[in-house]
């Protein structure tokens, strides 16, 4: 295995371990007295009305979804961008046809209002 | 085996001592590569966590001085000892688990997001010779490092079983999934520009010139992008401190509290860090400058780790001046900004950074620099002609409106 | 047993393991971070195997988008987040059967392969591969066609789903 990534493999590891130490030594010496008032949830310091679930706004999914298109995107360009100085002027120009396809997209997903909060 | 030669090149000095030492003791090949990788992880890790402490004061005093007050002044000198007690307070605290929520869940969301934000450091570069490692995809690392981030938010919102925690959550991920396009977008720029997706490659490309110099709306865009990654004002609704109180890490005491906390500084100067290195010139961009021989030790990995985090201090800086500056934005605001104006305009810089790129390629330094400083310009310039057009388009509906309901 | 083997069982390991949590655990939220740890799984694999961009995209596409959109699809239709169905049907052997059948073929095929055992190919040194990717997406003579039509298909996703999340909107 090529050697940066077993650094970087090791370093996720070291960066797990350090937050777990400082939480695992309060965990030790940190005071335990749970009662049920302590624990109950927390809503603006009044009792909670109806249980723990709300209807969320589907618009939440809408832009996770244009976002998800998007990043697919932005991913194919990357190696595009890498190819720019060795080849001629038409590879930008084919780069330029993928990110106007992408953009009708956009105006198509504005024009029909998803991109409205309410 | 010299000073000067550790001056010059600490880390593989250090590394040629230890490797000769642990041979001596007879340890393997393999196994000495991976106690020199742990014992440099370690000490790049000591060296930010003890930096995320001193920002914590930073911080203080900073917001302290913005709001023309003095900040903590009582432990130690100028209250620099304050963060130390801080964590003190924080650890002996005790830790409430609300009732009903998910325990494992609710115990790896805090440990995720300090993880995200610390392997950021294995590939920023703090100078030519001391670094963690030099990916060749490192500016996409930093988009994966932060798609770790928002998957730690939505477990912390969610693990919490309570419902302002997760709808703080949620609009706390899709500010920071809708901000990431643009960001993302204006990461290729440097990459175009650099011919390279390393960061060191990307910080030699700019001895000549910033990319800044060479791209403001660039940097104009990732700048605001990264201040909404971090979900920083004016983009913090998702924790604004006055209405969803703390938003999806409500239910969070103790040093799990103090993880999410010292993340987002971290994660904040780190963005700093980034912005250096990608658009001013990281651990370089002295402009030829360090060629001449008057100003050879500029070169010197010492100066240029001091250069590096003196730039990533401004950039975090700056980060704090916005939000101390300005007033929280809605969320449909936020949003409405992003996709119909920051993506639009991100995608324009790109394509006119590809095209020119292509076209100036011939001209000489000062040519290119001019072409493609001019034609950033000329787009801003349009942008703020469209928006007025719009927004003198507005006012006169408005008025006629207003003149309709009168008579 | 080099060390390439043994990071590949453990990761293997990971994979199978958290591909087994996310289709038995009870919890629906439980079974997507499972889905997140095998996609995580699957990053390390192309690690391995000296595929940085691809690493590095599978964590930025599939954990930072998909996963995502997952857990938000699991809250958004959920009555109640800790909603558990029934673990199995009533003829949950026929479907054991059935998958443990296709599982012996597939091995079989696998080990009949004549270059089964193959180590990872060592790439030669001063070959850049990611350059030679991006060269390859763009040359007229290799795959420009294909990076187009992945536009496209983008689109007709993107309109789709605009299309269908618009039906419940008035207006």
């Amino acid at each position: 295995m090529q050697n940066e990534w077993l650094y970087i493999g090791l370093f996720l590891v070291v960066g797990i371990i350090v937050p777990v130490v400082p939480l695992a030594f309060a965990a030790l010496i940190s005071p335990k007295k749970p009662n049920p008032i302590k624990q109950a949830t927390y809503e603006c310091g009044i009792e909670t009305v109806g249980d723990s679930w709300v209807q969320f706004k589907a618009q939440y999914y809408v832009f996770a979804l244009v976002f998800l298109v998007f990043d697919v995107e932005t991913v194919f360009l990357f190696p595009w961008a890498l190819s720019l100085k060795q080849l001629p002027l038409f590879v930008v120009l084919e780069g330029i046809l993928f990110i106007g396809i992408l953009v009708a997209g956009l105006v198509y997903t504005w024009r029909k209002g998803m991109l409205e909060w309410v | 085996m010299t000073l000067a030669g550790f001056l010059n090149d600490p880390i593989n000095f250090v590394a040629q001592w230890l490797t000769g030492l642990l041979t001596g003791w007879g340890f393997s090949n393999g196994l000495i590569t991976v106690i020199l990788y742990f014992i440099g992880i370690l000490v790049l890790v000591v060296f930010v966590m003890l930096l995320d402490i001193g920002l914590v004061w930073v911080e203080r005093k900073v917001v302290a001085r913005f709001q023309d007050r003095l900040g903590p002044n009582r432990i130690g000198p100028f209250g620099l000892i304050q963060p130390i007690a801080d964590i003190i307070k924080l650890v002996i605290k005790e830790d409430i688990t609300p009732a009903g929520a998910d325990k494992v869940v609710f115990n790896i969301a805090p440990v995720l997001a300090a993880m995200s934000v610390i392997s950021l450091w294995a590939i920023l570069p703090l100078s030519s010779k001391i670094f963690g490692v030099d990916l060749n995809v490192a500016v996409l690392y930093l988009v994966a490092a932060g798609a770790l981030g928002t998957l730690s938010i939505i477990m912390g919102g969610w693990a919490s079983n309570n419902k302002y925690a997760l709808l703080g959550a949620f609009r706390m991920v899709a500010n920071m999934v809708s901000y990431e396009i643009p960001m993302v977008v204006t990461l290729l720029i440097p990459v175009i520009l650099a011919d390279t997706m390393s960061v060191q490659g990307i910080t030699q490309a700019q001895s000549g010139m910033w990319f800044a110099i060479l791209s403001p709306l660039a940097f104009v865009i990732f700048f605001i992008s990264a201040i909404a990654e971090l979900g920083r004002s004016p983009f913090d609704l998702v924790e604004a401190e006055s209405e969803l109180t703390a938003g999806f890490n409500v239910e969070y005491s103790g040093m799990k509290f103090g993880w999410f906390y010292a993340s987002e500084l971290l994660h904040a100067f780190t963005f700093g860090g980034f912005m250096a290195v990608l658009f001013f010139g990281g651990y370089g961009g002295f402009f030829g400058l360090e060629k001449l021989s008057a100003f050879h030790w500029l070169t010197n990995p010492f100066i240029q780790a001091a250069v590096f985090i003196a730039k990533a201090m401004f950039g975090y800086w700056a980060i704090m001046w916005v939000k101390y500056s300005m007033p929280r934005i809605r969320i449909d605001h936020m949003l409405a900004f992003n996709w119909k104006f920051l993506v639009p305009l991100s995608l324009v810089v790109l394509v006119n950074t590809a095209i020119l790129n292509k076209l100036l390629a011939g001209l000489p330094a000062w040519g290119y620099t001019l072409g493609m400083f001019l034609s950033n310009v000329i787009i801003g310039v349009v942008t703020i002609e469209i928006l007025r057009a719009y927004g003198r388009r507005q006012h006169k509906s408005e008025q006629t409106l207003a003149q309709a309901m009168r008579n | 047993m080099t060390a390439d083997k043994i990071i590949f069982l453990l990761i293997g390991v990971l994979i199978l393991v958290s591909a087994l949590m996310v289709v038995t655990t009870r919890k629906l939220i439980h079974a997507a971070l499972w889905l997140v740890a095998a996609l995580f799984g699957v990053a390390v694999l192309y690690a391995i195997l000296q595929a940085g961009f691809l690493a590095v995209v599978q964590v930025v596409v599939y954990i930072g988008a998909i996963a995502i959109l997952f857990i938000f699809a699991v809250m958004l239709t959920r009555r109640d987040m800790r909603d558990q169905g029934p673990q199995t049907r009533s003829n949950w052997w026929i479907a054991a059967l059935l998958g443990l059948l296709i599982l012996a073929g597939l091995v079989f095929l696998i080990i009949n392969q004549p270059d089964v055992e193959r180590t990872a190919a060592v790439i030669p040194a001063g070959v850049d591969t990611l350059r030679n990717l991006g060269t390859a997406l763009v040359s007229p003579d290799a795959y420009v066609l294909p990076f187009e039509v992945a536009s496209v298909l983008l689109l007709a996703a993107l309109v789709g789903a605009v299309y269908i999340a618009g039906f419940g909107k008035k207006s």
